[in-house]
């Protein structure tokens, strides 16, 4: 599971020299919207040569390619599908895309010899996606699904607003599809990079709706989205509280049992369980001080 | 001869021996000058010369309270342009771009010495191709005020700005058409120089806050203008918003939270740099999560600094000049923010001075090495950039001095096996914290002890210069330089390495 995806146009090399330093959970290297049509063939040697160059990357790396309603997107496989990546993203996906892509990646990976078993994460940013999102959600393969909220409003013939009213409906939907298949429900990006507290109150949103992560177009709205998305300091502490309370209940043979006078029973030890682990995959156990 | 650095310097200077040295030595004072009575008015800088009679040979010193708005440094040296006056050393505290016209001065033999204590703009070029007939002595701010109340450098007349000053000759920092805030590295040669002249642009009747004490005064000239006010607030006031500066900075603040420096009655100092604000902006964060107060923090500081005074997250200010218009405001307006001399800061013979008090200080760095030294007056090709300002001083000061840089730096590693110059010893330097990982000095055993659980990336130093080179490669030595153009001292007054001509 991720907190955070980072997009990096995959034009831009200072970008992505430092693509391991920004802190993202994931990043998505955009071979797409970011990449004008003249630079398509530069990015994609730049981005092959980048991933060349790498050695155990502390996060794991997605390449969004171009549709597969474009001449691009072949291409853009044949030079990224390595053992370096760890999934697709795929735009405007519907099932049928994503199937196609799973045929286009079997017949890489066998010609290529490949280790890994590339990931795929649609991008649901149609009307149509969006009533598909069970069935993408259940793929073979499927590692996540991202709301590309600027696309399907366009199909709407909505207007995005700051409030999001109008992407509560796919992002629910989509969040519990993806609980139910255990993979991220990756929220739109938040496209303003001045405002820090509009994007505080919409990673709440999201959260709030069941969302586990956020896409990001800028480095700098990465601490903001893992401050909402990582359990605070506060929950991690009652969460060590509940296990150790458990841990002496159990031992004194106790199915149920109260801590601060309220009573605590599974689904709460499995609660703080769950904290922990994220605390743990994010590291965010504190240190104690000498 | 080779200080204990393994540096050049000249057999007639007294060379680097320990950062702690100055504990063995006693403290020289010279007296104070006389008190005067009453200052006179005295009516164009011109008339200045006229009476006191500056002439060939002599010293004259001015501070950087103005930066990059300073005019009165500028004026003074037409003055001297026009009266053709040679050999002349010049003190100021520091040089700015703004203050251009020093190189033509240089060119011309009007200047053949100077002392300051920081220097960036077209004035260093001329020392760089050695065109300076004597030498460049740079102090650290601290240093500059031991060299001054010794009678190291003697002063024959102190050109003070001021803006504001009354008929008394007390003069205040935030008054003014030009307000500035505190005159804290002027102090010294208030009370020590020979002569003092105060110049000004606003007279008033009684100055409401006394920066300047009038019984030093020995004359007062009201010209039209001291400074351009957006030269004056030209220290960098807004946290950086380069993902990888930012990233430094969290990593920084972190590091000094895990150590345990971050804790209730700390103090801090971390300059006025986008980086470095952005260290004090996430040491804020720290302390409003976990609700810890500090004590202090010093510095040259603004209004970042002056928000957390007034929101009760430190009790006071200790400031010895003011970055922008917000700090000016909240020395003039908020009774705990108060200010120092350059002495009280970082004056190794002081008792007491406020960067011994400092629990940390998060600095730059143009060039560290692998003991740890560093350099902030040259670039990599030995061309004057800057100077040590307080580096050396909180370096030495602070318990725990981190510098927070970038592993590259327009393409060039910013980690040497040997930096260009060393501005500030390596064994006053503790952590480095970059990018891609941070290095404990193995001086810090402490340190290394306490972060040994760390979840931060923590490697030697040697490895991230490993890592540097594989990201930017392995630079070219520099030329041959040519003469010597002038000496880095450090704080106690002995020498740290030598200035070289570039060829």
């Amino acid at each position: 599971m991720v907190r955070s995806m980072l997009f990096i146009p995959g034009n831009n090399p200072a970008m992505l020299q430092n693509a391991d330093v920004f802190g993202a959970d994931a990043v998505i290297i955009d071979l797409e919207d970011a990449v004008s049509i003249q630079e398509k063939d530069a990015a994609r040697i730049l981005v092959k040569a980048y991933l060349e160059s790498i050695d155990h990357p502390p996060m794991k790396i997605y390449i969004r390619i171009n549709g597969l309603d474009t001449t691009d997107y072949e291409k853009d496989l044949q030079s990224v599908v390595t053992d370096q990546i760890d999934g697709i993203v795929l735009p405007k996906a519907k099932v049928c895309d994503v199937e196609r892509l799973l045929t286009l990646l079997y017949k890489i990976e066998s010609e290529t010899h490949m280790q890994k078993i590339i990931g795929i994460i649609p991008i649901v940013e149609s009307a149509k996606s969006v009533l598909e999102i069970e069935k993408l959600a259940a793929l073979s393969r499927i590692q996540g699904m991202l709301l590309g909220a600027e696309d399907l409003s366009a199909d709407m013939e909505l207007m995005r607003t700051i409030t999001g009213t109008e992407i509560e409906y796919p992002r629910a939907r989509m969040a519990f599809a993806c609980k139910a298949y255990k993979i991220d429900a990756i929220d739109t990006p938040f496209t303003d990079t001045s405002d820090n507290l509009g994007l505080i109150a919409d990673c709440q949103k999201a959260q709030n709706l069941g969302l586990n992560a956020k896409a990001a177009i800028h480095p700098n709205q990465l601490e903001t989205i893992h401050d909402v998305f990582s359990p605070s300091l506060q929950r991690i502490e009652w969460a060590k509280r509940v296990l150790k309370a458990a841990k002496k209940a159990d031992d004194q043979g106790l199915g149920v049992f109260s801590l601060d006078g309220k009573m605590i029973d599974k689904p709460i030890i499995e609660r703080a369980t769950k904290i922990m682990e994220s605390a743990k995959r994010y590291r965010l156990l504190p240190v104690e001080n000498a | 001869m080779l200080n204990t650095l393994g540096r050049v310097v000249p057999d007639t200077e007294r060379g680097f021996i320990s950062a702690t040295n100055y504990q063995s030595q006693e403290r020289i004072l010279i007296p104070e000058k006389a008190v005067v009575d009453k200052p006179v008015f005295l009516g164009s800088i011109k008339a200045i010369f006229d009476q006191y009679h500056i002439t060939d040979g002599m010293t004259l010193s001015f501070h950087h309270h103005l930066r990059n708005g300073d005019q009165v440094l500028n004026q003074v040296c037409r003055e001297i342009q026009i009266r053709g006056i040679k050999n002349l050393t010049i003190a100021p505290s520091s040089i700015f771009p703004n203050n251009a016209i020093i190189a033509e001065l240089i060119e011309a033999g009007n200047i053949t010495n100077i002392r300051t204590n920081y220097i960036n703009g077209p004035a260093a070029i001329p020392i760089d191709q050695g065109k300076l007939k004597g030498l460049l002595l740079m102090d650290t701010h601290g240093g500059r005020a031991r060299a001054i109340e010794s009678g190291n450098l003697k002063i024959d007349v102190a050109i003070l700005a001021c803006p504001a000053v009354d008929y008394d000759g007390n003069g205040s920092g935030t008054e003014g058409l030009s307000a500035c805030g505190t005159l804290g590295y002027a102090q010294s040669d208030l009370r020590y120089a020979a002569k003092v002249i105060l110049i000004t642009d606003t007279l008033v009747n009684r100055v409401k806050q006394i920066d300047f004490d009038g019984k030093y005064v020995d004359a007062i000239v009201k010209i039209d203008s001291i400074g351009d006010p957006e030269g004056i607030v030209s220290g960098t006031t807004k946290i950086t918003k380069d993902p990888v500066g930012l990233k430094i900075a969290r990593d920084a603040a972190a590091f000094l939270y895990q150590a345990g420096v971050i804790k209730p009655g700390f103090s801090m100092q971390t300059g006025a740099g986008g980086t470095s604000l952005a260290v004090a902006y996430q040491v804020r964060k720290m302390m409003i999560q976990n609700q810890i107060h500090g004590s202090f923090a010093s510095g040259g500081t603004n209004g970042y600094y002056a928000d957390m005074l007034k929101e009760g997250w430190i009790d006071q200010i200790y400031d010895v000049q003011c970055f922008d218009l917000d700090a000016v405001k909240s020395y003039r307006d908020n009774p705990r923010h108060l200010a120092i001399s350059a002495s009280k800061y970082g004056n190794p013979f002081e008792k007491d001075p406020i960067v011994n008090q400092l629990s940390f200080v998060a600095l730059g760095a143009t060039e560290i090495d692998l003991d740890f030294n560093v350099n902030v007056t040259t670039d990599s090709l030995g061309r004057l950039i800057g100077g040590s300002g307080g580096h050396a001083d909180t370096a030495h000061g602070a318990a725990v001095t981190i510098i927070t840089t970038t592993l590259a730096k327009a393409r060039l590693p910013i980690i040497k096996e040997r930096v260009t110059a060393i501005t500030t010893p390596g064994e006053d330097v503790d952590v480095l914290v970059t990018e891609r990982g941070i290095a404990i000095n193995p001086r810090r055993t402490d340190l290394i002890d306490k972060m040994k659980n760390s979840q931060l990336t923590i490697m030697t130093i040697d490895e991230l210069m490993a890592i540097s080179h594989q990201l930017s490669g392995i630079p070219q030595a520099i030329k041959k330089p040519g003469k010597v153009t002038g000496l880095i001292v450090y704080r106690d007054g002995t020498i740290l390495d030598q200035l070289y001509q570039r060829l």
